[in-house]
């Protein structure tokens, strides 16, 4: 997620219950919800917001091939091709002996790969200036933000949605 | 499906044994049969009948000279006896030890099904009994410790190695840590089951502290016996050989086919219109689970075999050395099939979300677990007691099917006694809002 800017409307929610209910309710009228920001995790709402299913899973699976393979060669590598050594009486390319750095490899590949991948996409970095909708989307509100360009309906009507399906505030946000 | 929308089928469901399922499970037990008569006709006509010696020389100075007697085809009979009582005890208990680990986390996600793990000890009087027999009349062509010439200092058959395991390695001891093994794990159930089916009766929370109760009794005896019948069952038949994972081993093998089973028969169940209440994030766990604990299994295995191969011990590592090269090869075929199907095929069939959520898949998977664990055990057994003569043909299918149309009855009588979904089970509404997402 790059950098915000632009005009967006910010619903601001007090129960997480009546929020779950007004997305599919804002949705119908044609609203379209750039993102939610709640203070705990709420069950059901990337389904009702309609977001994709993560592909973190795959990105993690690929990782993992990455980092067992190039343990794997490093060690078939060093070890039985280009000085080879016999170790414990072993030949020089012994797979079993291989396996549980390859499966570190894996791991640690995979863990550190998956980490730096969400904090690319979700734009996380070092920053001395967060941009927040609402600073209380930290503490105890609930905080819908609409992205004003990307919706055909005009500003009051939108406003209008919000409040209508129990938005406590609507305020408008400029980055 | 988002939460905020769900809507909760029925709980009240009584689950039939109908009589076409009733007739499914004689053909198979018959065709059971047939393949026992047509594997005994094979033995006892095949050439292999007497030749004595040919397993003690033939091949390899390791594992079949450890027993000195001749090899006649009833051990193969005892052998399987053997293969199949470990076998579907190992998936009854884990029945129970998945209960009780439940109960212990107070776990509410699988009160929806917990009837089925709760039927599956119910065939250990079964396996119990079979075990008994087995080792009172076949218990000397199967375990090379219960000849008594082994612990004579004047004979010329004497062991020193063994006789200084005399302590543990007896009859008498073996026979009573049998009894009091299945004795343990099926009254501990038995208490629980009886606990479970007052609940439907009374409801409140009494008879889930008993539960919970029961269940940490059987954590604590299971703790130990999971490991000291491990040693007893299978690895004294190796009476020299000894490994300090194979506890943890046999406990792995045994836990994740009991897994593989449960989710065979929630599956099986949900195709057949019951536990409509089960939805796809409680088969989407159950995958996890199975998922995760083939990789637990394959982990023990390695770690296991990793030590053997590295150090290279000759008396230690024979045990290897006798299922990869030993008896002409007779094994290694099944050493690779096993890792591979035990590990490979579960571990990329079930690694996606959508594939834990695919009945299909879902089965398949747990096919896979529990043929490749039959393998593994048939690996742990065979080459210590039949040698050169362990393959799986009719005699050995024969025997799976007709413990598992056995198997397969007592479990459907079971869940036939009770309400399919235990009403009045305090974390049932937490699982049937079960949402992972």
């Amino acid at each position: 997620m790059a950098a915000l800017s632009g005009k967006f409307l910010v619903g601001v929610y007090d129960d997480d219950d009546v929020l779950l209910h007004a997305i599919p309710k804002i949705r119908k009228e044609g609203v379209k919800i750039k993102e939610v920001y709640t203070p705990f995790p709420i069950h059901g709402l990337d389904h009702a917001l309609g977001h994709p299913r993560t592909k973190i899973g795959i990105a993690a699976f690929l990782f993992g091939l990455t980092g067992c393979s190039a343990v794997l060669t490093l060690m078939i590598w060093t070890m039985g091709i280009d000085w080879p050594m016999i170790v414990g009486g072993k030949d020089p390319i012994s797979i079993p002996n291989y396996i549980p750095i390859a499966f570190e490899g894996t791991v640690l590949f995979t863990a550190f790969g998956m980490v730096i991948t969400f904090l690319i996409t979700n734009g996380l970095k070092p920053d001395p200036y967060p941009q927040l909708f609402d600073r209380r989307a930290t503490d105890n509100k609930f905080v819908m933000a609409i992205d004003l360009h990307s919706n055909r309906l005009s500003e009051d009507e939108i406003a209008r949605v919000l409040r209508d399906n129990g938005a406590e505030e609507v305020n408008l946000k400029q980055f | 499906m988002a939460s905020a929308v769900h809507s909760i089928p029925s709980i009240d469901e009584q689950f039939v044994f109908t009589a076409a399922a009733k007739k499914k499970l004689f053909i198979l037990a018959a065709v059971g049969i047939v393949l026992i008569l047509l594997g005994v006709y094979l033995m006892a006509s095949g050439g292999h009948g007497h030749d004595v010696a040919h397993a003690a020389d033939g091949h390899g100075a390791h594992g079949g000279d450890d027993h000195g007697h001749g090899y006649h085809w009833i051990k193969r009979v005892w052998a399987n006896l053997w293969l199949n009582g470990i076998f579907f005890t190992g998936i009854s208990v884990a029945g129970m030890f998945w209960l009780s680990y439940n109960y212990l986390a107070q776990a509410g996600w699988s009160a929806v099904f917990k009837r089925i793990p709760e039927a599956m000890p119910a065939f250990l009087p079964v396996t119990g009994v079979v075990m008994l027999l087995t080792f009172l009349f076949g218990g000397h062509d199967l375990f090379h410790w219960t000849h008594s010439s082994l612990y004579d200092p004047n004979s010329p058959d004497f062991d020193p190695i063994i006789n200084g395991k005399k302590g543990y390695l007896n009859t008498p001891f073996f026979l009573i840590r049998l009894v009091v093994y299945f004795a343990g794990w099926y009254g501990l159930w038995r208490m629980l089951r009886n606990a479970s089916l007052d609940e439907d009766l009374v409801g409140g929370l009494d008879n889930y502290h008993k539960q919970v109760k029961f269940g940490v009794i059987f954590l604590v005896f299971f703790a130990v016996t999971s490991s000291t019948s491990a040693w007893d069952f299978i690895m004294s038949i190796d009476t020299h050989w000894f490994s300090t994972m194979f506890g943890w081993y046999t406990l792995a093998n045994w836990h994740v086919t009991g897994l593989a089973t449960i989710v065979l028969i929630v599956v099986t169940l949900k195709e057949n219109g019951y536990l409509k209440a089960l939805n796809a994030s409680h088969l989407h766990d159950l995958g996890k689970f199975v998922f995760a604990f083939t990789i637990f299994w394959t982990y023990v295995w390695f770690a296991q075999f990793l030590l053997y191969y590295y150090a290279n011990i000759p008396e230690e590592v024979v045990y290897f050395w006798e299922r990869f090269n030993g008896y002409g090869g007779a094994y290694k075929t099944l050493f690779f099939v096993n890792i591979i199907v035990n590990f490979v095929f579960p571990f990329l069939l079930l690694m996606t979300r959508d594939s834990k959520r695919t009945p299909v898949i879902l089965k398949l998977a747990c096919w896979f677990v529990i043929i490749g664990h039959y393998i593994d055990f048939f690996n742990n057994i065979m080459p210590g007691t039949v040698g050169a003569h362990g393959t799986i043909g009719p005699f050995e299918v024969g025997c799976f099917a007709l413990f598992a149309s056995a198997f397969i009855w007592t479990v459907a009588s079971q869940l036939e006694k009770a309400k399919l979904i235990a009403p009045h089970h305090p974390m049932l509404q937490e699982s049937l809002y079960h949402d992972i997402e």
